[in-house]
């Protein structure tokens, strides 16, 4: 895509966040992207592209009243979302469409009108993963984790450092889940998960949703808020089983993604003011800022220990609090580029002063796919 | 206890449970490259080759990662237990879980040999696991 080509000009998330037990999935969505849509002063029949995972576009669209040019129903897992935003930005630069409305909502809680969970035993999932015992997530993202540890030495401690720097994110963040501060032993103490994963380690499990609105840089301008525009994006993906994943070390979808957008946006990494890495579970922001290229294979550890990632480092991460203590309904991609729109707006509960470049990525998945995007608030 | 959740052979697959039912670990290479792959399809992947033939493995493997599942399957009921990967000597891995030991940090240790093992599940399904070798 051409660099600041489109930018952001509605974002918003659900009213209500964590449990929402009133409201269901398609509600979820609807929920979010009214909010969005007064954020840009705009009524659905303004909308003439949509796009949303979870749910179909046609779903989402007849909800809305919208009629659209342009629908896609991407849907590789929580970062279906970048992918969207990367596929919009095309979209409009190719006339397809104007004004892109991309909408997440899950209710991962409450399960209000949401699917169930599982595969079909024919598939490859369940043929050769399934019998095996694999449960959700936590038994699947966690299973390439130990030959990474074996690697690059990184111990449980290291795995429970990550969770609790976010924590010291989340505190400042009124809306997070999980605000109370957590030490080390707290997390190494918290109920047995998988080994090596412990419960504070996991991602929270919650309901809510949100919407982007995307249109041309050019009409950008007119809008009621400061444009958010896009400045590169990268898309990949690996497998749908973990057990084929080419390196337990690292994720080939984090490196294509995360190169194709750093080359889109033509920038280096001394240039990223604010990252988002999705946390579904601590090992990810320690493959994503390797995978990504801030840290050389095996050294994200102590990047993150000696508290580069932390409030007052030289690269603030997970400002939210990530989906380990601010919110994850299944697929959090969404709510890390939320934040990054915060950033680049200047209206983030804990905002990274003169924050001027940001890098949102996300998985989809077990390590099965990633979309990457990186904003600018400089025209 | 539910009924274990047990793999639904396609045509595509259907040889490699027939071999496990037979005590084969079954796998299957390119004619033109040599590599072995895994799970099964009637081609190879990168090259896309469609002369592929089956063979069987040696059945021997190692350790490469797992984890301990502590979080309640139905069907197992045999928490906690390992979900394991294995290297297998021909190349790919496979998902499969270690009997034949404690599902323990300390008895599960990364990189340790492995040997197949098969168990019957049903009249069609038999699975593959993997012990400590013994030779």
């Amino acid at each position: 895509m051409k660099q600041k080509s489109v930018a952001v000009v509605g974002a918003a998330e659900t009213t209500k966040m964590g449990k929402i037990p009133d409201v269901s999935v398609i509600g979820l969505h609807a929920d979010a992207a009214l909010n969005a849509m007064a954020d840009a002063g705009l009524k659905p029949t303004d909308i003439d592209g949509v796009a949303c995972a979870g749910i179909s576009p046609v779903e989402l669209a007849q909800y809305l009243g919208i009629t659209p040019t342009y629908a896609d129903g991407t849907s590789v897992g929580g970062c279906s979302f970048m992918l969207h935003v990367r596929h919009a930005a095309v979209a409009i630069n190719e006339g397809l469409c104007t004004t892109v409305l991309i909408t997440h909502g899950e209710s991962g809680r409450s399960r209000v009108g949401a699917g169930g969970f599982g595969r079909a035993p024919s598939s490859l999932m369940g043929q050769f993963e399934m019998p095996y015992g694999v449960t959700a997530p936590p038994t699947m993202f966690t299973i390439p984790v130990l030959r990474y540890m074996k690697t690059y030495g990184v111990t449980e401690e290291d795995l429970a450092n990550v969770a609790v720097i976010q924590r010291e994110w989340a505190a400042k963040n009124p809306r997070a889940s999980y605000k109370d501060p957590i030490s080390v032993d707290d997390v190494l103490n918290s109920d047995m998960i998988a080994w090596p994963f412990r419960k504070l380690m996991c991602c929270l499990v919650t309901d809510g949703g949100g919407a982007l609105i995307l249109t041309s840089a050019e009409r950008a301008k007119d809008f009621p808020q400061k444009p958010v525009y896009v400045l590169g994006t990268g898309e990949s993906v690996e497998t749908p089983m973990v057990s084929q994943m080419e390196d337990f070390t690292s994720s080939k979808a984090f490196r294509v993604s995360g190169k194709k957008a750093f080359d889109e946006a033509g920038i280096s990494h001394a240039d990223v003011d604010h990252l988002m890495i999705y946390d579904a579970f601590a090992h990810l922001p320690l493959y994503g800022l390797e995978d990504l290229g801030f840290c050389k294979p095996g050294e994200a550890k102590h990047f993150i220990n000696e508290r580069n990632t932390a409030i007052g480092g030289k690269l603030p991460l997970n400002t939210n609090g990530g989906g380990l203590s601010y919110m994850h309904s299944g697929m959090y991609g969404m709510y890390a580029l939320q934040e990054s729109v915060r950033q680049m707006r200047g209206i983030a509960p804990a905002q990274v002063d003169g924050a001027k470049i940001s890098v949102c990525h996300g998985v989809g998945g077990m390590f099965a796919a990633s979309g990457t995007v990186i904003f600018s608030n400089e025209a | 206890m539910p009924p274990r959740i047990l793999p639904e052979p396609t045509p595509e697959t259907q040889h490699f449970w027939d071999g496990t039912r037979n005590g084969e670990l079954l796998l299957q290479r390119c004619k033109e490259t040599g590599e072995a792959y895994f799970p099964p399809r009637p081609f190879a992947p990168k090259t896309g080759s469609r002369n592929v033939e089956v063979f069987k493995a040696s059945g021997r493997a190692t350790l490469h990662s797992y984890v301990i599942n502590h979080r309640p399957r139905p069907d197992m009921g045999t928490e906690p237990y390992a979900i394991a990967v294995v290297q297998l000597e021909e190349g790919p891995r496979m998902m499969t879980n270690i009997v034949g030991c404690p599902q323990t940090p300390e008895a599960l240790v990364l990189d340790m040999p492995l040997e197949v093992v098969f168990e019957k599940m049903s009249d069609t399904i038999t699975l593959p696991f993997f012990q400590p070798a013994k030779g």
